[in-house]
């Protein structure tokens, strides 16, 4: 009697609501002992086209209510639960002895909902009403910035994706993300898992592949008004250098120093990536 | 409302609004213009000649109105001070002023058309505008029909003017708008081209009777220059304006004109097209020429007819 | 009774040959009543030669360098200034980091807000000598030194003096600390103002701080810091180092600076980014505008022109946040024109000091002649030019007001920051278009709309990508209003509490 054969996934990128390979038709094959998959090794050419996806799906996914917003977030929760093992075995992939795969796929949840909470509130800490001293009546609101970059790091390649992702689409901006270039599995699946929540397609576009190839597209495109990123040095340099060009809001973590993920979630994570508007109207009868 | 006022309210409506904070950051940058020497004393000359010398009490007799016409025939016992513009007077007194001023250069003004309410019959209103003009009235004050604006009966508001000047025949006619009445800056540039549209070249509009709790303000004149502005850049029919009560310093007074000057420009700066409706004004303006010619302050007692002489 | 020497009251029969007809309906702004010259005699106070301020003493530079202030009214020499090199700037630095960690850290807040009232108060007392001494040094009008620059800056004092101890209010959840030394570059605009805007906050914050003036209007900057001498300031806690551009990369580039703050322009501000690239160094950057000033048919047309004659045409125009690109609908825009050009003839341009004054003089003569650059190449490219007659001084840098009509978006005049009293005048037919309009710019500092209705307004301000909207006004400011751009504008807000917090650090 023979075993079944089990049918394999080819693994593809999420851009712009569709699973796509690489427009380079490149990948590159990742190993966990035997072979596991060949990886979309995506070149700027990819960047160009997710940022278009952004651009395209940015206006409405701003548009949404914060309510609305919040509901999609927490049913991004729903679809991550359901298939909590299968992301544990990705994160597996490629992890080192210290780490516990089930515990990030539980903060990962967690995260998702810390955000899903607080998009309809970070509006009223962040805006103000201004106590101008003329007969003006003066407010700040928030935007979101537009499209931004991510760039995440290889450890917690889930939970450091969706750390870095949440509090930028919280406030209604788009996002680009590089996933983890060793450990790009776990975002793989998380594109599948997006396309099942209500998200609109488009919001978020998670690229696999080379950094070095990457980077210095997401750093200098017009279109990409804010980058969080975990980077080392010359990255670092690379990346601000770059970025001054299009005055580009630009957040990093250093790669070269642990950054502890089970704890980073914050309102300020979500102020880094808005804008705030100030008007201005006379009150007179 | 009626076909009429429809449409009236519409034409108003083109005319667009005010921005009451705006229109009051613009005219206190006319109180900061520094009016100095020969342009302190051509402005406070220029303001003597626009004054509409006024006495609107009860109490006015004969007697009052003699020392008033004589006062505005020649302010002070100094040379070089003009005339101001007109007496005005309640209708009783009108026939006295007359007699006063013939043969003066100065013009009898009549407040008319139950000022300062308005409020008596139409007929009884005209009535009074022809007894006022047979007996010897160049120029007639009337109010408008607040109650109407308000209810928003544009046509009875133009009607009315329309129907008092033709009752003027060949006086000029200001028409009150009674701004504080009116209340908001709309209101106030609505009414000003509800009464501009009747009216002939150089008749005026007025802010105010004098008679209410708030009077002119150089934010409510302003509004009034710009509907005037924006009436003869439409139509070329130059309107004259009047603002009273509540200007009694001569600063106030050029400040006014400051506005006069910035916003229609040297053809406005004359008595046909400005006049200032005010009683004390005049003895500020003339304690300030003195003070301008002898470098010394003035007490207000030196001036006749001073009510601060004490 | 000699009433034939009586000026004649018009008689009847003359009134009717004034009404003029439809061929003469021009206002003349003429000189029937001119103004007399009203200089402004205060005495500015303003020595002959200034030091560097550094640890809280005047000094020379260290290699003795000079260089001579002018004042563009009339291109007379004011004073010569000390030329900082890095070591100056290295010494500012040193004196500023030992004045954080031996004093201004130690301070609780609300001593250190208490020094911030006292100069605000210091700064009221000699508001008169100020405002002549930056209308001498920069050119703008002293109605606009003494009734906005001044005053202003003593309410950014006294603002942010009442932060000084409720820092732990900024952020909900988190601990604020300040930077420690903050480095800071700006403009010659708004010179004290632009100070005050800077300073304010971060010594409300618990920072220390050298900053850099511009080289042609230092002169406040370092009258403030006699003030400082005044207040008991404790010595180092502000340095002021002059000179130009080498001094200001000096400053913004110094390793003991842990944020950066500059105001100027975005070419410099790209500069800026990429000489700290790497460093993480936290950075404020308030860069050039290109603001759009929209007008609808519904707008309350007098107050708008207002607006517009304001938001172009104050501070002659050097403003990041001028309204530079009048949008008009289509169906007034004949309108607008002829009462701006009727408004632009009242304007008075001439002698800063003369309190009449409303355009003053361009701050230098590189700037004038950029100005005329640009001016010149819209003649080129085929827009309408109008300038009021008006006689300008024969010294000194002026520049008449200026309007474009006929202007498209890709005119030179329509996309670069003119920094002038130079408008430009394009239409537009729907909101979307008026949207998609003012958002077609790599700037996004501030914008305008006019219009009556509540609705469309809160549309508008919503859809233009801008860090200041104002609605139905132009060019208003306050300590209390977040002040900064969005896109190529910058990144950071100055005023307020949003401000305020980017001068503190979070943990």
């Amino acid at each position: 009697m023979t075993t079944r054969l089990p049918i394999t996934k080819t693994p593809k990128c999420y851009v712009g609501g569709a699973f796509i390979r690489s427009e380079s038709a490149r990948t590159y094959p990742i190993h966990e002992g035997d072979f596991v998959a060949h990886i979309p090794q995506c070149t700027r050419k990819d960047v160009r086209n997710a940022v278009e996806a952004a651009a395209k799906a940015g206006p409405g996914w701003q548009k949404r209510s914060g309510y609305n917003r919040g509901q999609i977030l927490y049913r991004l929760g729903e679809m991550l639960e359901a298939r909590k093992a299968e992301l544990s075995d990705a994160i597996a992939l490629g992890s080192k002895k210290t780490d516990n795969p089930t515990k990030e796929v539980e903060t990962t949840l967690d995260r998702i909902l810390y955000y899903a909470g607080w998009t309809d509130k970070y509006e009223q800490l962040l805006g103000s009403v201004n106590p101008v001293a003329a007969p003006y009546f003066n407010f700040t609101v928030t935007e979101p910035t537009g499209i931004c970059g991510v760039i995440a790091p290889d450890d917690s390649p889930l939970l450091a994706l969706l750390s870095l992702i949440l509090p930028i689409i919280t406030s209604g901006n788009a996002v680009v993300a590089l996933a983890s270039e060793t450990r790009p599995y776990p975002a793989i699946l998380l594109g599948e898992i997006l396309a099942t929540s209500d998200l609109p397609g488009g919001t978020v576009n998670l690229l696999t592949g080379f950094r070095k190839e990457m980077l210095p597209t997401v750093a200098t495109h017009e279109h990409v008004r804010g980058i969080s990123a975990v980077v080392n040095p010359d990255e670092r340099k690379l990346l601000h250098t770059a970025a001054a060009d299009s005055v580009k809001r630009v957040h990093t973590l250093p790669s070269e120093s642990p950054t502890d993920w089970l704890t980073q979630q914050s309102l300020q994570a979500i102020a880094n990536f808005v804008e705030y508007k100030t008007v201005w109207h006379p009150i007179g009868a | 409302m009626t076909p009429r006022n429809r449409s009236l309210k519409r034409l108003l409506e083109t005319h667009g609004t005010v921005d009451a904070v705006g229109i009051e950051e613009r005219v206190a940058k006319f109180t900061t213009r520094s009016i100095k020497k020969t342009a302190k004393l051509w402005g406070l000359n220029r303001a003597v000649t626009m004054i509409d010398l006024t006495t609107l009490e009860g109490k006015d007799t004969p007697g009052k109105i003699a020392s008033l016409c004589q006062k505005a025939i020649s302010p002070h016992n100094l040379p070089n001070i003009p005339s101001v513009a007109a007496v005005c007077v309640y209708p009783n007194m009108v026939r006295h002023a007359r007699r006063h001023v013939e043969g003066t250069c100065i013009r009898v003004a009549s407040v008319a058309t139950a000022f300062p309410s308005g409020q008596t019959a139409f007929k009884t209103r005209l009535e009074e505008v022809r007894t006022a003009v047979q007996d010897g009235a160049d120029e007639i004050d009337m109010v408008i029909n607040r109650g109407a604006f308000l209810s928003g009966d544009f046509a009875c508001v133009q009607d009315e003017i329309a129907q008092v000047l033709a009752a003027c025949g060949t006086s000029t006619l200001k028409v009150i708008l009674e701004t504080s009445e009116l209340e908001t800056y709309d209101n106030i540039r609505a009414a000003s081209f509800l009464a501009m549209q009747v009216l002939r070249p150089n008749d005026f509009i007025k802010t105010s009777t004098g008679k209410t709790s708030s009077n002119a303000t150089l934010a409510n004149n302003q509004v009034m220059l710009e509907a005037i502005r924006d009436f003869y850049l439409e139509t070329g029919t130059p309107i004259s304006m009047k603002p009273a009560g509540g200007i009694r310093t001569a600063k106030q007074a050029l400040h006014f004109l400051v506005a006069v000057k910035e916003t229609l420009g040297d053809e406005w700066l004359n008595n046909t097209r400005y006049r200032f409706g005010a009683s004390s004004l005049l003895n500020d303006l003339l304690r300030q020429l003195e003070k301008e010619r002898t470098g010394v302050y003035q007490a207000p007692y030196t001036f006749s007819e001073a009510d601060g002489a004490y | 009774m000699k009433l034939a020497t009586k000026k004649a009251a018009p008689t009847r029969s003359t009134r009717a040959s004034r009404n003029r007809g439809p061929s003469a309906r021009e206002l003349i702004f003429g000189d029937l009543w001119d103004y007399d010259p009203a200089p402004e005699t205060a005495d500015p106070k303003i020595t002959s030669s200034y030091g560097l301020f550094i640890n809280g003493k005047f000094a020379p530079a260290r290699k003795g360098g000079t260089f001579a202030s002018i004042s563009p009214g009339n291109e007379k020499k004011l004073t010569d200034l000390a030329l900082a090199d890095a070591s100056d700037v290295d010494a500012a630095y040193m004196a500023a980091s030992k004045a954080y960690e031996n004093v201004w850290s130690k301070l609780p807040g609300n001593e250190r807000g208490k020094f911030l009232y006292r100069i605000a108060r210091l700064l009221q007392d000699r508001a008169r000598e100020f405002a002549v001494a930056e209308s001498l040094d920069g050119g703008k009008p002293i109605k606009e030194s003494r009734d906005f620059d001044v005053p202003s800056a003593a309410a950014h004092f006294f603002y942010h003096a009442g932060w000084a101890d409720k820092l732990e209010h900024l952020a909900p959840g988190r601990q604020v600390a300040p930077h420690g030394v903050v480095g800071q570059v700006i403009p010659w605009n708004f010179p004290l103002l632009m100070l005050a805007w800077k300073l304010a906050p971060a010594l409300a914050a618990g920072n220390c701080i050298v900053i850099k003036p511009a080289e042609t209007t230092s002169i406040t900057a370092l009258k403030l810091c006699e003030i400082f001498q005044e207040a008991g300031l404790p010595p180092g806690v502000v340095n002021v180092v002059t000179g130009a551009g080498e001094t200001g990369a000096a400053v913004m580039t110094h390793p003991l600076a842990s944020k950066v703050a500059f105001t100027g322009s975005t070419e410099v501000g790209k500069a800026i980014m990429r000489a700290l690239a790497g460093t993480g160094k936290k950075m404020t950057m308030e860069l050039g505008g290109k603001a759009a000033n929209i007008v609808f048919e519904d707008a309350p047309l007098g107050q708008a022109v207002e607006g517009i004659i304001n938001g172009i045409f104050f501070n002659q125009g050097h403003v990041c946040c001028a309204g530079s690109r009048l949008l008009v609908q289509e169906s007034i825009a004949d309108e607008i024109l002829t009462q701006l050009k009727l408004r632009m003839q009242s304007l008075r341009v001439g002698d800063p000091l003369d309190k009449n004054t409303d355009i003053g003089a361009i701050n230098s003569k590189e700037q004038l002649s950029r100005i005329a650059g640009l001016v010149k190449s819209g003649v080129e490219e085929g827009a309408d030019l109008y300038q009021t007659p008006c006689r300008l001084p024969s010294r000194g840098f002026y520049f008449p007001p200026s309007l474009f009509s006929k202007v498209t978006q890709s005119h030179r005049i329509a996309r670069e920051e003119i920094f002038g009293p130079v408008l430009s005048i394009l239409t537009f037919r729907t909101p979307d278009e008026a949207i998609e309009k003012a958002n077609n710019t790599a700037y996004g500092l501030s914008a305008g709309v006019w219009t009556d209705k509540g609705s469309r307004i809160l549309k508008m301000a919503s859809q233009l990508k801008a860090g200041v909207v104002w609605a139905n006004t132009y060019n208003k400011f306050d300590p209390a209003s977040p002040f900064g751009g969005y896109k190529e504008s910058g990144f950071g807000r100055e005023g307020g509490r949003q401000g305020l917090l980017d001068y503190c650090k979070l943990s």
